[in-house]
């Protein structure tokens, strides 16, 4: 019997099954044809693989740099790159991270459709990073496996509407209707930045970004294997001439000129990443169709929480100027880490092009080109200092030399990290429940205003 | 088989919303036979696909890709309907 036992539980403690299993059920909940199912859960087995091995292909190109930066700076280099800290983080937690990502698309529902909270959070990859981490945070505060999926399937839900909230006054004034939300891990300094640019707004008098005309020829910035290898080169090949030559070629290239090391080393990195985007894609091409067409079902009114790209087309030029904005403000919050001798973040470069430019967008429909330049500064500052405070909540992931990069990992992990320090266990199921609790306390609260309004409004009338 | 491919810079978000509405789409315009799919700018070649959809802010980047169709924005689903209506009728399909 006890033979048996452990065949299953070598079976199912497999993330890679984890995750199959879950496309099985997401495939057959729509009712696909019998042959769709199977290849659609051969291909997840497959995919979430995939996403294992360049993982591995990350972290050999990484570990060189950690070396490399502690030799010649005598601190500790960490890359905020989500994808190379996520691959990480599968290795020791993938299934509970499945099954968290999993459970938290049901509270998702759930909130959606009995809350104010209608948000359904479509950008699958990044929900799937974020349970990730709460994965790798409730493990840390020392729960059990079944209590790190409870916990962190109810966590997941609740971030899942109330990121997308933060986000959505800012969001109506870019789309001008209130159909559409942004759900991406950037939420929380993209609010930052509108919040940024209302304050610094004045009068009101800086126009919109889109009265400038930009030089064509940046379109390459699009391109992520390309503007992963091309900025992780430079990085490399600063940190290597500070290491020094000899260095590397006698202790980590085995004789090969540095130079060519290093740039192979960068564009290793950026393999490893397009091996591990890859397998995501596979993973959730079979997941998220089944989540979105049934919160369709049970959820009236749902606004669908999309991906940053969304915003992107409603303001080119703030992209670019975002970009650059948030950029400046990595620089500057790495500036001041070398001045306080802490562990140095370096900007990661797609981090501040994504949630920079959404900033930038969002700073601009609300200050102009002022609030696109200040917003995207202010969100790129926050991505710079919160994963350098988000390092000890991660146990031994935070050693690594790659960590979480956008806002919301900060925000959120470092209010679970601070309850647990506060109260450990006990504290983090509190602080969970009462979110809970808030959403539904808000829910009512606007609800009775809304009556109260509209009972209101016959008297408001002029009498006939 | 006619082949959609809806692109952009991670093949993660955007372009998997953009690949769930083409579906959406078709299945409204009753057109049967197009395969739809979605990746990143860095892995599409030119020939992978009849048409590519993207948004308007990597068009450039998507320059040199075969008939590209740019959205004005990407989550209009009735500019993506027409979009799609006449990128099937290039393609040989007859749309009702």
């Amino acid at each position: 019997m006890d033979a048996v036992l452990d065949v299953f539980l070598d079976i199912f403690t497999q993330p890679a099954v984890i995750v199959a299993l879950i496309a099985l059920i997401g495939l057959s909940a729509q009712s696909k044809s019998f042959s769709d199912v199977l290849k659609g859960t051969v291909r997840t087995l497959v995919g979430f693989l995939v996403l294992a091995a360049g993982a591995g292909v990350v972290v050999g190109a990484l570990n060189p740099f950690g070396e490399m930066f502690q030799t010649a700076f005598d601190v500790q280099g960490v890359v905020p790159n989500n994808e190379a800290i996520v691959a990480q983080a599968l290795l020791e937690y993938g299934s509970t991270a499945a099954l968290i990502f999993f459970f938290g698309m049901i509270v998702n529902i759930v909130l959606a459709a009995t809350t104010r909270f209608k948000y359904i959070y479509l950008s699958g990859h990044v929900a799937f990073y974020i349970a990730a981490m709460f994965a790798v945070i409730l493990s840390v505060a020392g729960f059990d496996t079944w209590a790190v999926i409870l916990w962190g399937s109810i966590a997941q839900g609740i971030y899942m509407v109330v990121s997308p909230a933060l986000v959505q006054p800012f969001m109506r004034q870019v789309t001008g209707t209130d159909d559409v939300a942004l759900g991406h891990t950037g939420g929380a300094g993209i609010a930052l930045s509108g919040w940024v640019a209302r304050l610094t707004r004045g009068k009101g008098t800086s126009k919109s970004t889109e009265d400038i005309t930009f030089p064509k020829g940046l379109g390459f910035l699009r391109d992520t294997t390309v503007i992963v290898a091309l900025s992780m080169a430079i990085i490399y090949v600063i940190v290597g001439v500070f290491a020094g030559a000899g260095y590397i070629e006698s202790e980590l290239s085995a004789g090969q000129n540095f130079i060519v090391y290093l740039l192979l080393q960068a564009a290793t990195f950026s393999a490893g990443v397009f091996i591990i985007l890859a397998g995501v894609r596979v993973v959730l091409a079979e997941i998220v169709p089944a989540f979105k067409g049934i919160s369709e079902k049970l959820v009236k009114n749902a606004k669908p929480a999309l991906d940053v790209p969304i915003v992107f087309t409603f303001a080119p030029n703030a992209v670019l100027i975002g970009f650059i904005a948030s950029f400046v403000g990595g620089i500057v919050g790495m500036l001041g880490m070398v001045a306080l001798g802490t562990a140095i973040i370096i900007p990661g470069v797609v981090a501040h092009f994504m949630t920079g430019a959404a900033s930038g967008v969002i700073g601009n429909a609300v200050g102009g080109r002022r609030g696109a330049v200040l917003g995207a500064f202010a969100n790129g500052v926050a991505i710079t200092f919160l994963p350098l405070f988000l390092l000890p909540v991660l146990g031994d992931m935070g050693l690594s030399n790659a960590t979480f990069s956008d806002a919301d990992y900060g925000v959120f992990g470092l209010a679970l990290g601070g309850l647990s320090s506060a109260g450990g266990q006990v504290a983090i199921i509190v602080g969970i429940l009462a979110s809970l609790v808030a959403l539904f306390v808000i829910t009512v609260v606007m609800r009775l205003r809304d009556n109260r309004r509209i009972a209101a409004q016959p008297v408001e009338e002029p009498a006939v | 088989m006619t082949k959609f491919l809806a692109v952009c810079s991670t093949g993660l978000g955007s372009s998997f919303m953009v690949h769930m509405n083409i579906e959406k789409v078709l299945k409204e315009l009753e057109i049967d036979g197009i395969e739809v799919d979605h990746t990143d700018l860095g892995s599409v070649a030119p020939s992978q696909a009849d048409a590519v959809f993207v948004g308007r802010d990597i068009a450039e980047a998507a320059s040199h890709l075969d008939d590209v169709v740019v959205l004005t924005s990407i989550i209009d689903l009735g500019e993506l309907r027409e979009k799609v209506r006449s990128a099937a009728e290039r393609h040989g399909h007859t749309t009702s």
